[in-house]
């Protein structure tokens, strides 16, 4: 059987899954529509939320950039999973006990303002806008590559799938697809990974096997590891930074940004009890961790796979000739990710560090004359079956898993969009007489919407894609975790200094970013080059999150000190989240 | 109403200092062990690194999880024993 056909296999049996899913999970009522009726269990969700977190970054991309930045860049893996210790005890169970559907209502009830709910939704519709992005994409590169059509008609037929599930399902579609596709993508990655692992230092655990024997040279891997890198001019794999502030500010960002993300958050009010909402946390990180425990694994063995692919006999030996590269190096030139130009004219490849200048000298002796292989992040992952000579079917299971992390979080983003749009502008905001039919036929408009205008975007990328991505951590870490956590934890904090709060990180963070990336993003504008020795204080714009977040706690609580207390019935409300006693209860006395 | 105010207060309080208590920890092992004591912790040697290095790509996850655990299980104790239990 082709290859093609085993990826169609693959890839087709999972949406024959999802469309099934679909319809047997219809949502009759908003509720369900909204939260899944709110009766999903603990552990199930933890699964869902797993794939709704994990997106085509973590699956596609992160292993990548550990591979590329060693120990500097372990800021992905803390990050992205030390954020749900603070929604476990600072936001979820809480907003849970508020019980209600999206993360403006709290905002606006708990701020007892129309503004600070309007504020929220914008924050929250730049997020979650700019990360659907992302997803789009990325489902249209794993079509391209393992099923032959364009990247346009690969984003296509995913917005096609995910009409199908989220417009009818809601969320009770979407929590029963997006388990299924946990199922998928985990035993996606990690079959390779256990593969690999066995290879190269006979472990079959990759989180182990990383820090074992290297089978080949008798010592630890990573030891082996630094010397290769090392004798291409790269600095070691495991060496440390010096930038420390910078490192914790953005581990920091990222943690911040990943407790307030609305799209993770919703996830946890559709568990029946708070106590509920706290176990499922600690699930979802259980099942997270499976994934974010072996990237690094992945990262650290397909770096040495690669510089061993290239320099069989070492660095001081000839290298790969071109004429003799494996297969996969020639699937993926196709795509235009891994390039290769003969410098030298020795018709090898040669792949080394060219901008280190204390490397040059040796690079010279052995007759180089600059890096000729370029190979793009964020194929390792997707091809790393194919590196480490793995079966046909193994390959057809990445495709379908990458194609399963972009489609769970593009849903659970656009749940976030269309909840906001028909539940907290149209129903709160523009119309609160709407009867709970016409409120369901506006979710479900809005989400057809949501997904025209992310597919519209997926297909006509603007050029800033990735940049936006750290915008939208910036915005979630600075305006809306501060503004859920103070709601919460003082009942001082009243709407003028919430608002005041929100706008100040919002836009400190905003213009923080755009003095090195350019305003809006656009090349050129930018007023400050952006490198380290420009930076204040050295803190680089992708970690400038954790700096708002600061100044908006600092604003709210001095705004609010200075101005009226919150009225009682506000303080009744804060009482009321912070016990689980009586849900629902407390707010009719 | 007031004996039920002020058990609502103390029930708070035990909260509060479960977390600060966990975040100490959670600060401890990422922040701390994994980048700013990382030299200190140099000449702790975990296959073929050091200390520092497997707290920052494997022992603050598997911490984390500890943590959310730990924390829900001693919440829900408190819940009952405070009498605010859903």
């Amino acid at each position: 059987m082709s290859q093609f056909a085993i990826n169609l296999i693959f890839v087709g049996s999972s949406f024959a899954l999802y469309i099934g899913i679909a319809i047997w999970a219809r949502a009759g009522s908003t509720k369900e529509f909204y939260v899944a009726g709110g009766g999903v269990n603990p552990i199930t969700n933890g699964m869902a939320t797993a794939a709704d977190w994990m997106s085509a970054a973590s699956f596609i991309s992160m292993a990548g950039l550990i591979a590329a930045g060693g120990y500097a860049n372990s800021t992905f893996l803390m990050g992205w999973t030390g954020g749900y210790v603070l929604l476990a005890m600072l936001l979820a169970p809480y907003l849970r006990k508020f019980g209600k559907f999206t993360v403006p209502d709290f905002i606006g009830d708990r701020f007892y303002s129309r503004g600070a709910r309007l504020t929220a939704v914008i924050c929250l519709i730049v997020m979650s806008v700019t990360y659907v992005i992302g997803q789009m994409t990325g489902a249209g590169v794993a079509f391209s590559r393992f099923l032959e059509v364009s990247s346009s008609a690969g984003i296509w037929i995913a917005a096609a799938i995910v009409f199908l599930y989220a417009v009818f399902g809601g969320m009770k579609g979407i929590t029963y697809t997006q388990v299924a596709q946990y199922v998928v993508l985990i035993i996606a990655y990690t079959i390779p990974a256990v593969f690999i692992s066995l290879q190269l230092t006979g472990n079959p655990i990759p989180m182990f096997g990383m820090f074992g024997t290297h089978v080949e040279s008798g010592q630890p891997l990573l030891v082996t590891l630094n010397e290769v890198v090392r004798d291409l001019g790269f600095q070691d794999y495991t060496a440390d930074v010096d930038n420390k502030l910078n490192m914790v500010l953005f581990t920091l960002s990222l943690m911040i940004g990943t407790a307030g993300l609305p799209h993770v958050i919703i996830r946890f009010f559709t568990v029946p009890k708070v106590a509920d909402a706290r176990w499922s946390a600690g699930w979802t990180l259980v099942f997270i961790a499976l994934l974010y425990l072996t990237a690094p694994a992945v990262a650290s063995m397909a770096r040495l796979n690669l510089a061993t692919t290239i320099f069989p006999n070492g660095p001081d030996a000839p290298a790969l000739a071109y004429a003799d590269r494996p297969d996969w190096i020639k699937t993926w030139e196709q795509t235009g990710l891994i390039r290769w130009e003969d410098k030298n004219n020795d018709g090898r490849i040669q792949m080394y560090n060219d901008a280190n200048a204390a490397f040059a000298p040796t690079a010279e002796a052995r007759g180089w004359a600059g890096n000729e292989l370029t190979v793009n992040n964020d194929i390792l992952v997707l091809a790393n079956p194919e590196i480490a000579n793995l079966p046909g079917w193994v390959i057809g299971l990445i495709a379908a898993g990458g194609i399963a992390a972009a489609l769970s979080t593009a849903a659970g983003l656009l749940l976030a969009i269309s909840s906001a749009i028909s539940h907290d502008l149209i129903k709160s905001i523009i119309n609160p007489n709407i009867s709970e039919k016409g409120e369901m036929l506006a979710a479900r408009i809005s989400m057809a919407g949501a997904i025209l205008l992310a597919t519209y975007l997926g297909l006509n990328p603007p050029g800033f894609a990735a940049q936006v991505v750290a915008l939208a951590f910036g915005i979630a870490a600075a305006s809306l975790f501060p503004a859920l956590m103070m709601g919460i934890f003082s009942k001082r904090v009243n709407s003028k200094g919430a608002i005041a709060g929100m706008l100040v990180g919002l836009i400190s963070t905003l213009l923080y970013i755009f003095t090195y990336l350019g305003w809006f993003f656009i090349g050129g504008t930018n007023m400050l080059p952006n490198t380290p020795d420009n930076w204040l204080f050295g803190i680089s714009p992708l970690s400038f999150g954790a700096v708002g977040a600061m100044l908006n706690f600092a604003v709210a609580y001095a705004v609010s000190l200075s101005t009226e207390e919150p009225p009682q019935e506000i303080q009744d409300l804060v009482e009321s989240v912070r016990t689980p006693k009586g849900a629902g209860a407390a707010l009719d006395h | 109403m007031a004996d039920e105010k002020a058990n609502a207060a103390a029930y708070w309080k035990a909260n509060v200092r479960l977390i600060t208590w966990s975040l100490v920890v959670w600060a401890l092992v990422s922040y701390g062990f994994a980048i700013l004591l990382r030299p200190m912790l140099a000449g702790i040697p975990v296959g073929g690194t050091d200390l520092g290095f497997w707290f920052a790509q494997q022992g603050s996850i598997l911490t984390f999880i500890a943590i959310i655990f730990h924390y829900a299980w001693r919440l829900n104790k408190l819940d009952k024993e405070f009498d605010v239990e859903e």
